[in-house]
């Protein structure tokens, strides 16, 4: 009796570590270059467009007032399937407005022109180069892609430990806190929908820019929005840097946010 | 050893079927979770970690503070420990259950947990955090048990003991190091940005865990044969004014950094806590509380006339446990979220339906901590009778 429950334990124990040995195993296999599995080769769209980094200049002289903004958050809710909660609670929000001293709050000068403070300042993820919440992910469910920068997230492998909306200081990340598709207007088919439970947040339209299409946002703003490669010193977002003062959020942070507005 | 946990008297069999309707009904509530989503919590896109976060981060540090009777007593050979060692251990490994608990019943897709191992980030502090909780957990049931049963085997426990039992000790203080690393490494959350706060959090612990260590020494007495000792439960005491004093010390550190530098960043957050801010000021008469309650706790610590009297001493533990838990298990988490980062208000209230499933958790932890006490209680019954 007492033998046979001390050899169940000791299986049981086994057979745990076993668990936990397997992804070291692996890439010990791998290194020897045995079970060499082939990786999946992505053949890119011919029209795709690159960068090294891709980067939003927002010019927020030409935003006067929220009907500026709201066909911009519309196209994007509309095409990403984003839901619209009636609980404030439970936003999800890509793409939105704020005023000027939420989105640089400790920035904002006292007495500041009238014209600022009224102003819509329009907030999304901002692709940083040194992301904190790709640093937190236990699980690598957001990465930083290599090919261009863009912060992503994987809605599958996500486990919603929410770790990484602890840590983004811009407050750019969602959490499904029930299930979004009923509250989806009309569903896209081009793109995948959520379930509960999975952080979301604003991906730069990378589905669109696999296929040579400028982001939603930017195609809808006409002209006040500008993308492009921050690498690229003839790019259009450059020549704006350049030519404008820019300013960005939290700067001080060091996350090297990708989004620049010109005050 | 077990089966001394499953035979005990009336009183035994409700104290735990009591537990275990709190349980179900935490259960219940959990299943509605698991179906709508965290949705019936009070959590919100501002405030995204909450009740059940908060209730982890205190219970890493009960967990934590069992170190204090194993420390003295393999360190330093202070002998009198030697009778409450176990408790100290097997109240780490009911409090890492309860932490591990809290953490599944947070996550959004509790089902895809594996995924921390199979894609395993040694990046992120939250892997970390689960190597070090598993990590004491394992160590404490290897320990407590393979020393249980060498006592009453009345032979010396195994030499390959002794060298996880000093690993455990440095191990205790990882997890809660660890812990206080979630949030400390943080862009951008200026409460929580502090080198103070691993310092903080163990202070708090080796305070809330040796007096709740100190209330159950006392039940234990007098529900059973064994006595834990009145020097045994002085020491303890003597550790828990220190630790609350070095914790409220701590606190009042950080107030003057924040408050002398004047950024507002940092002084927002516990205006938040403490006065209030944007007429938001749910938080207030808490904080307060928990100030109080720590401060007459040290009061009734401290003072060797009110230590030596195990009735107040009973009192003071009390306090201190709740004062320290509504430090950590209330404000900690709510206070480092609001203001927002982009300042704006929203408060975070626990819903019921939180309130109840965090309940159900602390009761499962409390049916097993019962349930090894039992245990280590009938084991020493046996060899002092």
């Amino acid at each position: 009796m007492d033998s046979s429950r001390r050899r169940v334990l000791q299986l049981l124990g086994l057979s745990s570590l076993a668990l936990t040995a397997t992804p070291v195993l692996n890439a010990f296999a791998k290194e020897a270059g045995h079970t060499e599995e082939p990786e999946p080769i992505i053949k890119p769209d011919k029209k795709a467009l690159t960068a090294k980094q891709w980067a939003m200049v927002i010019d927020t002289r030409r935003f006067k007032s929220a009907a500026d903004v709201e066909p911009l958050a519309a196209v994007c809710d509309t095409i990403h399937n984003v839901p619209h909660l009636q609980n404030k609670r439970h936003e999800i929000k890509w793409i939105w407005e704020t005023h000027y001293h939420n989105a640089f709050p400790g920035e904002a000068g006292r007495f500041l022109s009238e014209e600022v403070e009224q102003r819509p300042f329009i907030v999304l993820c901002n692709h940083c180069e040194n992301p904190p919440c790709v640093r937190a992910c236990p699980t690598k469910a957001t990465f930083k892609r290599e090919s261009d920068g863009i912060v992503l997230m994987d809605f599958h492998r996500c486990i919603g430990c929410r770790f990484c909306m602890a840590a983004c200081p811009f407050g750019a990340r969602s959490f499904n806190y029930r299930d979004p598709r009923p509250f989806i207007k009309k569903i896209n088919s081009q793109y995948p929908t959520r379930m509960k439970g999975v952080v979301e947040k604003c991906n730069f339209c990378a589905e669109r820019l696999a296929v040579g299409q400028m982001p939603a946002c930017v195609e809808a703003s006409g002209g006040k929005l500008t993308f492009g490669d921050l690498y690229d010193p003839q790019s259009e977002v450059r020549e704006l840097i350049r030519a404008n003062y820019t300013i960005r959020r939290k700067q001080v942070l060091g996350t090297e946010p990708s989004v620049y507005y010109i005050v | 050893m077990l089966e001394l946990a499953i035979k005990g008297g009336k009183k035994y069999y409700g104290w735990m079927t009591f537990l275990l309707v709190i349980v179900g009904v935490g259960f219940l509530f959990y299943l509605r979770q698991l179906d709508f989503g965290l949705g019936i919590t009070g959590l919100s896109r501002d405030t995204s970690w909450g009740f059940y976060i908060a209730n982890f981060t205190f219970l890493v540090g009960v967990a934590a503070g069992g170190v204090m009777v194993v420390l003295p007593y393999y360190l330093h050979d202070y002998k009198a420990f030697g009778r409450v060692t176990i408790l100290g251990e097997f109240l780490a490994i009911a409090s890492v259950l309860m932490c591990v608990t809290f953490i599944l019943v947070d996550l959004g897709q509790p089902t895809r947990i594996l995924n921390v191992f199979i894609y395993f980030s040694p990046r992120s502090v939250l892997f970390w955090d689960t190597i070090v909780l598993n990590g004491y957990l394992f160590l404490n049931i290897i320990i407590g048990w393979n020393v249980l049963e060498a006592e009453r085997n009345q032979v010396h426990y195994q030499a390959w003991l002794k060298p996880l039992i000093y690993i455990s000790i440095p191990w205790a203080v990882s997890i809660h190091t660890v812990t206080a690393f979630l949030y400390c490494g943080l862009p951008g959350r200026g409460f929580w940005m502090t080198a103070i706060l691993a310092p903080r959090f163990l202070s708090s612990a080796f305070a809330a865990g040796p007096a709740l260590l100190i209330l159950c020494c006392l039940i234990i007495r007098r529900v059973s044969n064994f006595d834990p000792g009145r020097e045994q439960i002085q020491s303890l005491a003597k550790i828990v004014a220190y630790a609350i004093c070095i914790n409220v010390f701590f606190f009042l550190c950080e107030v003057f950094v924040t408050f002398y530098s004047n950024i507002p960043e940092h002084m927002d957050h516990i205006k938040y806590l403490f006065i209030g801010l944007q007429g938001h000021a749910a938080y207030v008469p808490w904080m307060w509380t928990s100030m109080g309650l720590m401060l007459i706790g040290i009061i009734l610590t401290v003072n060797p006339i009110t230590r030596k009297n195990e009735g107040v001493l009973a009192v003071a533990c009390v306090l201190i446990f709740l004062g320290t838990w509504i430090d950590k298990g209330l404000g900690m988490i709510a206070g480092g979220f609001t203001p927002s980062p982009l300042h704006e208000v929203n408060e975070y209230i626990p819903s019921l339906p939180e309130i109840l499933i965090a309940l159900g958790v602390w009761a499962m932890g409390f049916l097993v901590l019962t349930a090894l006490f039992k245990m280590a209680v009938g084991v020493k019954e046996e060899l002092h009778d």
